[in-house]
């Protein structure tokens, strides 16, 4: 229950600060939203299980499910990558000018 | 063992992309091993193809896993086809950005190659996370190479291209997730048929939700129509075959997996088929630039492939893959068109343009055979992907489809000639432009744009910004200028290129024709596909 609120709220800002004019808001909500999925891959393993994921004396029930974990990894590693897109091209929106020097050109 | 191939088409692509990142910068050695490592996407698919077509499906397990942990790349009939499609797309881009001479920048050919992998990885991989990290790889380097060059315009169209993008990956990821939370895996083999009801139905409908706004089906298509008109013209090439497609792919894939065509929800995806057919072809009459009706009529002909996968029969599927692959080289060939145009004229804007037929033969002969071939008209490829369409529509007793499609198709012979009357046959413009700021609506940026980019109107970020979000993108906004002062045969050539097969695949369907039901086939019987994914 507690990760399907966190998970509302956090969308219900991520889609509120998309919604706003301006690009850096913009960034800011897909860094919300990607969390908010994040959780929800979490959530989608199971939260009941918290032991490391490996299985050890407990047996196989106590440890977590390894794949969501490596699921969220590989999509923070994803989100991080569009976000330092994001925030360039705020940028650049903001300057204004031909960015041309976006690549040294050969 | 042809497994060890299926690697080929990601990595091979992907270590060369990162070989000339780290070499010398020079555009000759750029354009070789471009050229080289994504033709291995195609020779793959084409070695692929034969065992594919006796039924046979050659899986990877990556990394050496076990089976059941491996993630799994598996090639049937369909993905082998894809494969060798896109590998001729990324050459034919390649082409067409050496001749507008897009590819100075040093990263151009790189980025690419990174997107040609990105395809290749989604149309082979049998897992459906992988799916998103493989469309993520194929989006990230469209992101840089939308934006790489080009003035404000482009990056305000831009905007709506990455957030749009970003939000479908989001959605996406959601339902992978959601989907993993019900069933409790990810493999294409083990989900087989899993989503035909229940909260894993709800799930895959995310899914397909998702994919529904990247291969820009109506009513989620607002975002092509407004963002590749202002891509760079070779850019437009390789998006307009490749990253829609992809979507279309995984669509075609997800629900024939998936939800095993299960006939309750065929409704949904003919009504937003025959929605996307009609809102994309009218949406094309009012465009005022070459790209901006070429984009719009892209989400008309997206709608013709969805309804052979509504349809979901031997003779309907086969016919929306035989579409797919002969309209992405049509596709393509006209945006190669569209490049030369701009290089040519020096301007899209239908207005600008004039008399171009007898200044351009080659390009005109280029612009009719893929026009004519996207309006179906017979000897070309597009009329026996059209009629096949119609058919399977009307065997099923779908009589609405058939008559939509017929009709689009007629308009979409009205959008094409509609360029052709004004660019090709229309008055020269050369006489014209001298007074052409007098004709101007208020309000509308004047071609002065095209020597320094101060576009008048856009003097404000935040006017511009609300100008791409209002929904009114078709004030006929300029797209970017080229100057026409560079040779015009390398750009007009791929173009050429890629129009010559809808001619061949027009008079000689027949043996892409078996294919497609080869393809189709092995869609709506599973039972090798999940053995060898599964196994």
């Amino acid at each position: 229950m507690t990760a399907a609120i966190a998970v509302g709220i956090l969308v219900a800002a991520g889609v509120f600060l998309i919604l706003r004019p301006s690009l850096i808001r913009v960034a800011f909500g897909f860094i919300l939203l990607s969390h908010a999925v994040n959780l929800l891959l979490m959530a989608a393993g199971g939260l009941g299980r918290r032991d490391a994921p490996i299985v050890g004396p407990n047996g196989p029930a106590a440890p977590a499910d390894p794949l969501p974990q490596a699921f969220v990894l590989t999509a923070i590693v994803i989100s991080f990558g569009t976000t330092v897109y994001l925030l360039g091209l705020a940028r650049a929106h903001r300057r204004g000018d031909r960015h041309d020097d976006a690549g040294s050109r050969s | 063992m042809t497994g060890g191939l299926l690697i080929a088409p990601v990595a091979v692509p992907l270590l060369a992309a990162g070989l000339l990142v780290a070499v010398t910068p020079r555009r000759r050695l750029h354009r070789v091993v471009a050229l080289v490592a994504s033709a291995s996407g195609g020779v793959t698919g084409a070695a692929l193809l034969p065992s594919t077509l006796d039924g046979k499906v050659p899986t990877l397990d990556v990394g050496g896993w076990p089976p059941g942990f491996a993630i799994v790349f598996a090639a049937d009939t369909f993905s082998a086809l894809m494969l060798c499609v896109t590998s001729v797309l990324v050459i034919a881009g390649l082409a067409v950005a050496a001749g507008t001479g897009e590819d100075t920048n040093r990263f151009y050919a790189p980025l690419v190659l990174v997107l040609s992998a990105g395809v290749g990885g989604a149309v082979l991989t049998a897992d459906l996370f992988n799916l998103f990290v493989f469309i993520e790889v194929m989006l990230a380097p469209s992101y840089a190479l939308f934006t790489m060059t080009g003035g404000r315009d482009r990056v305000a169209a831009s905007t709506v291209y990455v957030t749009v993008n970003l939000l479908a990956s989001t959605t996406l990821l959601a339902g992978i997730a959601l989907l993993y939370g019900v069933t409790g895996t990810v493999n294409l083999g083990e989900l087989a048929g899993s989503a035909a009801s229940g909260g894993a139905a709800l799930a895959a409908g995310v899914v397909l939700l998702a994919l529904a706004i990247k291969a820009a089906v109506a009513p989620l298509h607002g975002w092509l129509p407004r963002s590749y008109p202002h891509a760079p013209p070779a850019v437009a090439v390789l998006f307009s075959g490749l990253l829609t497609k992809a979507g279309i792919y995984a669509i075609i894939r997800v629900y024939s997996v998936l939800l095993d065509g299960t006939p309750r929800f065929r409704w949904i995806i003919m009504a937003v088929a025959l929605l996307t057919m009609v809102l994309g072809v009218l949406g094309a009459l009012g465009e005022r630039s070459v790209r901006g009706v070429l984009s719009f009529d892209m989400v008309s002909q997206v709608g013709y492939i969805l309804v052979g996968l509504a349809l979901f029969t031997a003779g309907g599927l086969a016919a929306a893959i035989f579409f797919m692959l002969q309209y992405v080289l049509v596709k393509a060939s006209l945006f190669g068109c569209a490049a030369a145009i701009e290089v040519a004229a020096g301007t899209g804007r239908l207005n600008r343009l004039g008399g171009l037929a007898r200044r351009e033969p080659l390009l005109a002969a280029a612009f009719m055979l893929g026009a004519l071939s996207l309006a179906g008209v017979p000897p070309l490829s597009g009329f026996v992907a059209k009629f096949a369409i119609v058919t399977a529509a009307v065997v099923e007793g779908d009589y609405l489809a058939g008559a939509v499609a017929v009709a689009v198709s007629l308009a979409t012979l009205l959008v094409v000639l509609r360029i052709w009357s004004i660019a090709f046959w229309g008055e020269p413009p050369r006489h014209r432009a001298q007074s052409k700021k007098d004709q101007h609506v208020a309000g509308r940026p004047t071609d002065g744009g095209r020597s320094d980019g101060g576009h008048g109107r856009h003097t404000d970020g935040r006017h511009t910004e609300g100008r791409h979000t209002d929904g009114r993108h078709t004030d006929g906004r300029p797209v970017e200028d080229l100057r026409p002062t560079r040779a015009r045969g390398p750009v007009v050539v791929p173009a050429l290129a890629l129009a010559l097969p809808s001619l061949v695949l027009g008079i000689g369907a027949q043996p892409l024709l078996a294919a497609a039901d080869s393809a189709a086939a092995g869609l709506l019987d599973l039972s090798a596909y999940i053995e060898a994914v599964t196994r």
